[in-house]
């Protein structure tokens, strides 16, 4: 084996290393969290009109009365076979939930982070290059009321604006009660499935609903990518390279777009995908605004009811997708920055 | 040196600002209105947790079962001291008070196009008390259990059969226990067929039943989607009216604004969670009709007997003179409530109207001073975070600091503070109960009942959550229970609702109102007493 593959056996053994304990921490912490959190989950199972016996039968068909490491351990157990466990809350298995919950959030995060990046980076730039003027002042106040404006208020007034008074986007859920049996759900992701069906229709008003909160989020997103990139570039526009450039007598276009904001895209690709992983996570707020049957919706409402395989599941899910995120910016720091390639 | 707009920079901000008006415009949405044919419920169902009538108890489930399975028997909405027939045509107890006979009405099919005769029936009932989840009480509690059923519930015909209770309990009482959903006639063949097996047994059907539908009633159970959608289809294998319409989608919304913008908009037919201020902003709105309906839940709060100074009657009766019913009346539960302060809500046999208590600091003072607190003293209150809860624990905490007593607030969750309600570990309580089935055993059992107040006891019901012991109580709700005569029935409710006003540690707030809010070109919209009442399968869309 030549020393190069040894060192990549070797890395690879340590990541997977790294993961597995990051996945035991998160479930550990979120286990014991959930058990010592003041809320009786067979309560959520039984309700309250539960006699005692039914209560203290239920208690322990699911183990409750074990001690806790040992209710760790059985779940762990089960977990590395693929057994999430059944959710009280809906019945269904939790996985099942998840394949069903996720991508609705899918979709709803990823049209928002194209768009808080796509408008949000040349916010920023265009912010930077202006700075001090009315362009920088516009593009930092609208940031400051993206970021501190309370999503709640924000996303029932847009509702009352664009969906109410004016009528142009549709209302809250993913699609009208007319088309909800019309497309067929092969990913979840319902505008890909509408095309896939090659239900236009379908298509049209699945995006009709999706454009505000999609929007609502993507200027929540907005508000911090645009910062963020203004001052990235602003500490690339003061670096003597930039000087230089100039001096030989390069565009302004080319000095701003090819090297400045090339450079100053190494951290903001962290900033981009931690956005993405936040709302990957689920914004509750505007699912609940938007009746939006996403993650977080469901992450909360087990919480809430103590139904720990539930909030185990979507745990994992968001530990993954964060995992998976930081690894893709890890990789894009690779292509955009040379110095941090391995050239041993 | 000057830094102008860079021409790029210029060009991907229009050229994204087009391409979003391009999609804008290209995905203007189709017509709102709901289909002809569908009726579309704003609703908040994130309680529902099981489909199945032997284990699920909470109350949009209720619903959903009330629409989509039939039962023997069935009570009046418009009088729910009548009893019609359902399943059965015809009913009787013998003489001795203890074997009910029912008769079933004819050609009766379920939904799958199965049969249904008496050896459903007998199995439903079996079913809910072999599997014995929490509903099943309300058949338990006339002696039927595992070991016996098979005995109690007997078919003994094609279409008839017999059920035997432990004691002569009043007639009444178990024909409106058996109206209720643990009750509902369910497909034993097609349950069966699905059957699990469990711990080397079979399930009875519980696992595929929690999520699927096997009834006979109106309306059949498409699919329920958790805290998404639920989707019911006319049956039209049913015996009775059809449905008007061929659908009705229930749509999990939680937020009221939501609920009222769909509705106005017409993207909702109906709308059930408006907060009062989103009726009162529909009061305008001509397109909007409301209806209101008195229901089976009470709002009350209540005093842990555990704790020394609560225990005191002075104490217990200055509480109930320290709220401002009016201004709660007139403010704070506006169109969702009516000042209550019994436990029997009006509407159930022997429901006393009686309200002696307004606010009266100064009688409270002496109240207090008389328990030897003239200066009053600190207490807690576990507060679940909604309204009105909220609104009226503040309102208390106001009134009772004109008498000094210190009320600290502490918010929680629904499933925390019942948690702690549970465990008796709380000062005071604010919360409410419902009717379980239409018979006033329900609260008096809840509220006047406390078989054992020891901390391991095997029954809990509220006057245990609050340590307060009442054999005598206890005995009286025992009794009126067994009482065949229904006017002296009701005298015995009354006289137990007396007793309970003067001594008991509960403050009875008000009584609920559920108001619905729907479109004017909907029809046959009415709110059920019970959560298993209201019928969808009788409104009609013009």
């Amino acid at each position: 084996m030549t020393g190069r593959a040894v060192r990549w056996a070797a890395a690879s053994g340590r990541f997977a290393v790294v993961i597995a304990l990051t996945y035991l921490g998160l479930l550990a912490v979120t286990f014991f969290i959930g058990r010592v959190i003041p809320v009786d989950p067979v309560l959520a199972i039984v309700g309250d009109r539960a006699p005692e016996h039914v209560v203290q039968r239920v208690r322990e068909e699911l183990g409750l009365n074990q001690p806790l490491p040992t209710q760790f351990v059985r779940y762990v157990g089960k977990a590395l076979q693929g057994d999430f466990g059944n959710s009280v809350l809906t019945s269904n298995p939790v996985w099942d939930d998840v394949k069903k919950t996720f991508p609705a959030t899918l979709e709803l995060a990823t049209c928002g982070i194209l768009i808080g990046a796509g408008l949000g980076v040349p916010l920023g730039v265009w912010a930077a290059v202006r700075r001090g003027g009315a362009a920088d002042h516009a593009v930092r106040i609208m940031g400051l009321v993206g970021y501190s404006v309370p999503i709640f208020w924000l996303g029932l007034m847009a509702l009352v604006l664009f969906y109410a008074k004016l009528g142009w986007v549709g209302g809250p859920g993913r699609i009208d009660v007319a088309y909800e049996y019309s497309v067929e759900r092969v990913s979840g992701l319902l505008l890909l499935d509408a095309a896939i069906a090659g239900e236009w229709e379908a298509f049209r008003n699945a995006f009709s609903h999706l454009v505000l909160p999609a929007s609502l989020l993507g200027y929540f997103s907005l508000a911090y990518i645009s910062r963020m990139t203004r001052s990235f570039m602003l500490n690339e526009l003061a670096q003597e390279y930039i000087v230089a450039a100039r001096a030989k007598g390069l565009s302004e276009t080319r000095i701003i777009w090819r090297h400045a904001l090339r450079n100053a895209m190494v951290p903001l690709v962290t900033v981009i995908a931690l956005s993405y992983a936040g709302l990957l996570e689920g914004s509750v707020l505007t699912e609940t605004v938007f009746a939006w049957p996403g993650l977080g919706l469901y992450i909360t409402n087990s919480l809430q009811n103590a139904d720990m395989n539930a909030v185990l599941g979507g745990t994992i899910v968001v530990g993954t997708v964060f995992i998976a995120l930081n690894l893709l910016s890890d990789l894009l720091y690779r292509l955009l920055d040379p110095r941090t390639r391995d050239t041993r | 040196m000057s830094m102008h707009l860079p021409t790029f920079t210029r060009r991907s901000l229009a050229l994204a600002a087009a391409a979003a008006a391009t999609l804008a415009a290209a995905t203007l949405p189709l017509n709102a209105a709901t289909p002809k044919d569908t009726l579309v419920v704003a609703l908040a169902f994130d309680d529902i947790i099981s489909l199945d009538p032997a284990e699920a108890f909470e109350i949009s489930a209720g619903e959903l079962m009330g629409n989509s399975y039939d039962r023997l028997l069935r009570y009046d909405v418009n009088d729910p001291s009548k009893l019609l027939p359902d399943l059965a045509m015809s009913w009787s107890v013998s003489a001795d008070g203890k074997t009910y006979s029912f008769e079933l009405r004819p050609g009766v099919k379920f939904a799958s196009g199965n049969a249904l005769s008496a050896e459903d029936v007998v199995f439903s009932l079996q079913r809910a008390v072999l599997l014995d989840k929490t509903p099943a009480f309300i058949l338990t509690q006339f002696g039927l259990s595992k070991a016996n059923v098979a005995e109690r519930v007997k078919q003994t015909g094609p279409l008839t059969l017999t059920m035997e209770t432990d004691k002569a309990y009043a007639p009444t009482l178990v024909y409106n226990c058996l109206t209720a959903n643990v009750a509902a006639v369910i497909d034993k063949k097609l349950v069966l067929s699905k059957e699990a097996q469990k711990d080397g047994a079979g399930d009875l059907g519980a696992a595929w039943l929690k999520t699927n539908f096997a009834g006979s009633g109106p309306m059949k159970i498409r699919e329920w989607r958790a805290n998404e959608i639920v989707a019911l289809e006319r049956n039209d294998n049913y015996w009775g009216p059809k449905a008007k319409l061929g659908r009705v989608i229930y749509r999990h919304i939680k937020e009221s604004a939501t609920q009222r913008l769909l509705l106005e908009k017409g993207d909702a037919d109906i709308a059930r969670n408006l907060t009062p201020q989103d009726l009162d902003a529909l009061a305008a709105n001509k397109d909007i009709r409301t209806t209101a309906t008195p229901k089976g839940t009470v709002y009350y709060f209540s005093l842990n007997q555990k704790n020394p100074a609560l225990a005191k009657p002075e104490v217990r009766e200055a509480f109930k003179w320290l709220v401002d019913y009016d201004a709660i009346g007139a403010t704070l539960i506006k169109n969702i409530g009516v000042v209550h302060q019994n436990f029997l809500p009006i509407g159930l046999l022997g429901a006393a109207k009686d309200k002696p208590y307004k606010l009266d600091v100064a009688k409270a003072k002496a109240l207090l001073a008389k328990a030897g607190y003239p200066n009053g003293f600190k207490v807690t209150i576990d507060m679940r975070t909604v309204q009105p809860v909220q609104g009226i624990t503040e309102a208390i905490q106001q009134t009772l600091k004109r008498a000094g007593i210190e009320l600290e607030i502490l918010p929680g969750d629904g499933k925390q503070t019942l948690t702690k309600y549970r465990a008796r570990t709380h000062d005071i309580y604010i919360g409410q109960w419902g009717a379980d089935y239409w018979d006033p055993h329900t609260n008096a059992d809840t509220f006047a009942r406390n078989a054992d107040n020891g901390d391991d006891a095997k029954s809990k019901p509220l006057a245990w959550r609050n340590a307060w012991d009442i054999p005598a109580l206890t005995k009286l709700s025992d009794a009126a229970a067994l009482e065949r005569d229904g006017g002296k029935r009701a005298r015995m409710y009354q006289d137990i609702q007396a007793e309970f006003r003067k001594s008991s540690p509960f403050v009875m707030l008000y009584q609920q109102t559920e108001v619905a809010a729907y479109r004017s070109n909907v029809s046959g919209v009415k709110i059920g007493p019970t959560s298993d009442s209201t019928y969808v399968y009788a409104v009609s869309k013009r």
